[in-house]
């Protein structure tokens, strides 16, 4: 039973494939199903972050359950396996960059960078020093295409698919990953593991944050970027002043909840000043964006000014229409939406696509406010944290 | 496939025929040590015939050796009793995480500052000087007796972990001047979780582990026979020639592998050291990239400390020596031992030389 096609990998048997293993089902199956295929697979994990720390625990190992879970795992599928030590690299590269973007009043995307700085530069720069023709990772999203010039699609899995983390990586970076669960969807990853009897068959899925395993990322904030805890006003788009917040960094535009202010309607956070440290809040019409510019772009396909296209602009929501506005010159582009969006935050990236095909997509960094929707200018915040 | 090449004696050596036999009789021993009957004394007469074959190997040292499970337990046991203690910051981690222990600066070498010694004991009131005799990441030798006669002179012990350099470099514990050492058997083809720790003056000993009277009330818990016969058959065991072969060995490597890559440097170089490991820098290669590549290539070596987790962290022992960071992190720990062969040398510096054509392709 063979769940993965080699060739349409671009692999061979006996070709070394360097496998990131985080401890978790998904890289774990890769692995196995890579071993199983008759790669020469060696497993890396990284050490990121020190585990007791982050956990709050004084005394506890510096290496997390995933790390031992990694290890187990390569010894059950019988490849050797590597702990590296990147905590300095992804404190610098990843955590560091997380704060910062809270204190400026954007909501960041850590696992891009750290796919974009720490394993598709770093990590795949042992993997070639190690002589391997591949670096494999568990991440649901398709390779398409021969070793060079591969192109980036998402994941046949849609619920699953995580291209849009994947945005960052350059074409001379996909020309040596691979993406073997890109074809699967979750429960047949579920049952290779199952049918190998991996330790980690059973393992649930993590979903916070990996350096913040207790979920309370304003602890970290706090610490790394005191400004970011800065008390201040909470400014309703009519100019009234509903309370106050404990930091920006405690909130993400398009955020609802937690905002504590008594109002007839539904409020939302539509935008932040970070110089001020004002929270403004508005009905959901307030918040509504027409547009957005995108910044650091990275492109894999070559989108022209009109092209339809769908755009992803926060993972956790559906893909919208809309096109690129003006040609994308050098690493900025701006997009507009087909209909108005809420709950587009800097910070995030903006993604585009073409049918399965991912083209690019950049960091969103200025919003656009749809006119004549709310009839008030919301966005001098937004446009201010840029 | 090739047999692997195992360049890690200093981290644990293999077992030595000689003692794998020793360990496989004293198995077959029911008896416990402190019993009276025939089994007991049985068992009895392998610890105490150990005990003898050691103290002959560490000059014919009087005084008394303790069993003990290996040589953090060793160190811990010689710097238990509190007080000041100051130790050279390149000393083994069981050394350095004593409650009490000062480390002292040491030169680009690794060789203890013996003026900051002297002005240290000066300044205060010391109980004890730890000092390796051989480093166990650069081979570098320290200059114990100097330091012991300076110990004493301000009224302090000298302990010394001699780990490293037992059955590489003459060993004489009592002309060493030194009132404590440990060993370790696995360092040099014994069994691991055995380990001995001699004191001087067995009298003035507090014990770590106290309950029942073994070892003379100085370490309860019964003993492990079957360790401690294979501690004493592998000391016994090394040959006379032995050192100065693992020294030829040593140096091969180290010429061979400065003529295949221009800019490769041996720490320490300069320095007395331990016939047996090279500390060996591929400038512009992580060491932990390294060790992997040489692992896959079947070559084992290692770097730096190994946490549990096995992630590599940076040398507290190049980092006190002054070793430039980029420097340090690129360097690897070769170490010989007496299964190794000059097959194995030659092997290793394949392997190495290809890593190093590969880090000058990408170079390009």
């Amino acid at each position: 039973m063979a769940e993965i096609d080699l060739a349409g990998l671009a692999l061979a048997p006996g070709e070394r494939v360097v496998v990131a293993m985080s401890g978790g089902v998904d890289s774990a199956v890769t692995a196995a199903l890579l071993k199983e295929a008759g790669c020469d697979v060696v497993g890396i994990t990284l050490q990121l972050y020190d585990h007791g720390q982050a956990a709050g625990k004084k005394g506890a190992c510096c290496a997390g359950q995933d790390i031992e879970d990694a290890r187990n795992v390569a010894d059950a599928i019988g490849i050797p396996h590597y702990v590296l030590d990147f905590e300095a690299r992804f404190k610098a590269a990843v955590i560091d960059d997380f704060a910062e973007s809270y204190a400026a009043g954007r909501t960041p995307i850590p696992c891009v960078r750290c796919n974009q700085r720490v394993k598709f530069r770093d990590l795949l720069e042992v993997a070639r020093e190690l002589g391997a023709v591949a670096l494999a990772t568990g991440h649901y999203a398709r390779r398409v295409g021969g070793r060079a010039g591969a192109e980036l699609w998402r994941a046949r899995d849609a619920q699953k698919d995580q291209s849009y983390f994947l945005f960052a990586t350059t074409q001379d970076q996909l020309d040596f990953v691979r993406f073997p669960l890109g074809a699967l969807d979750k429960a047949t990853t579920r049952a290779v593991a199952e049918r190998l009897a991996l330790p980690v068959a059973q393992k649930p899925e993590s979903q916070d944050i990996c350096f913040v395993p207790t979920g309370h990322y304003s602890n970290i904030v706090g610490k790394l970027a005191p400004r970011a805890m800065r008390k201040g006003a909470i400014l309703h788009v009519d100019g009234r002043q509903l309370g106050e917040h404990a930091g920006i960094g405690r909130f993400t535009v398009g955020q609802r909840r937690g905002l504590k202010v008594a109002e007839g309607e539904p409020l939302y956070v539509v935008g932040l000043d970070a110089e001020e440290a004002i929270v403004h809040v508005g009905p959901r019409a307030a918040g509504l964006t027409s547009g957005l510019t995108v910044a650091d772009c990275n492109w894999l396909g070559r989108p022209a000014a009109g092209d339809r296209l769908a755009i992803k602009h926060r993972y956790n929501e559906p893909a919208v229409t809309g096109r690129l506005a003006a040609p994308a010159i050098g690493e900025s582009a701006r997009l507009a939406f087909d209909e108005p969006q809420a709950g587009v935050a800097p910070g995030q990236a903006a993604v585009l696509y073409a049918g399965e095909r991912l083209l690019g997509g950049g960091w969103i960094e200025r919003t656009s406010p749809a006119r004549g929707k709310a009839g008030i200018e919301p966005h001098a915040a937004t446009v201010l944290g840029a | 496939m090739t047999a692997r090449v195992y360049l890690d004696h200093a981290a644990s050596s293999p077992l030595r025929p000689a003692a794998r036999a020793a360990i496989g009789r004293a198995l077959d021993l029911a008896g416990n040590a402190s019993s009276v009957h025939a089994e007991g004394r049985a068992a009895r007469a392998v610890v105490e015939a150990a005990r003898r074959t050691l103290a002959a190997a560490i000059g014919g040292a009087t005084g008394g050796i303790v069993f003990t499970s290996g040589a953090t337990e060793a160190n811990a046991a010689a710097l238990g009793a509190g007080g000041r203690m100051l130790a050279a910051a390149v000393e083994h981690p069981s050394v350095l995480a004593q409650p009490g222990v000062e480390p002292l600066a040491v030169d680009s070498a690794g060789r203890l500052d013996l003026q900051a010694l002297a002005t240290a004991l000066e300044e205060r009131d010391v109980a004890c000087v730890a000092l390796m005799l051989a480093n166990n990441e650069t081979g570098v030798l320290q200059p114990v007796a100097e330091a012991a006669a300076l110990a004493h002179r301000a009224g302090a012990r000298l302990h010394v972990d001699a780990v490293q350099a037992f059955g590489r470099v003459p060993l004489d514990v009592a002309a060493l001047g030194a009132d404590s050492a440990a060993l370790s058997a696995h360092k040099l083809g014994g069994p691991k979780g055995a380990g001995a720790l001699w004191l001087r003056d067995p009298d003035a000993f507090h014990p770590l582990l106290r309950g029942g009277g073994q070892e003379h009330r100085r370490r309860a818990g019964t003993e492990n026979v079957a360790g401690i016969a294979g501690f004493a058959a592998a000391a016994g065991a090394i040959e006379p020639e032995e050192a100065d072969r693992l020294a030829a060995l040593c140096r091969t490597l180290e010429a061979e592998a400065c003529r295949l890559v221009e800019d490769a440097v041996v720490i320490g170089a300069d320095a007395p050291r331990a016939p047996h490991i090279t500390a060996l820098a591929l400038p512009g290669m992580a060491a932990a990239t390294q060790v992997m590549a040489l692992d896959l290539a079947g070559v084992a070596v290692s770097a730096g400390a190994a946490c549990s987790s096995g992630k590599v962290a940076r040398s507290h022992v190049l980092a006190a020596m002054g070793v430039a960071p980029a420097l340090a992190d690129s360097t690897i720990r070769v170490s010989l031992g007496w299964s190794t062969t000059s097959a194995d040398i030659d092997r290793f510096l394949d392997a190495w030389g290809d890593l190093a054509r590969r880090r000058r392709k990408d170079a390009l």
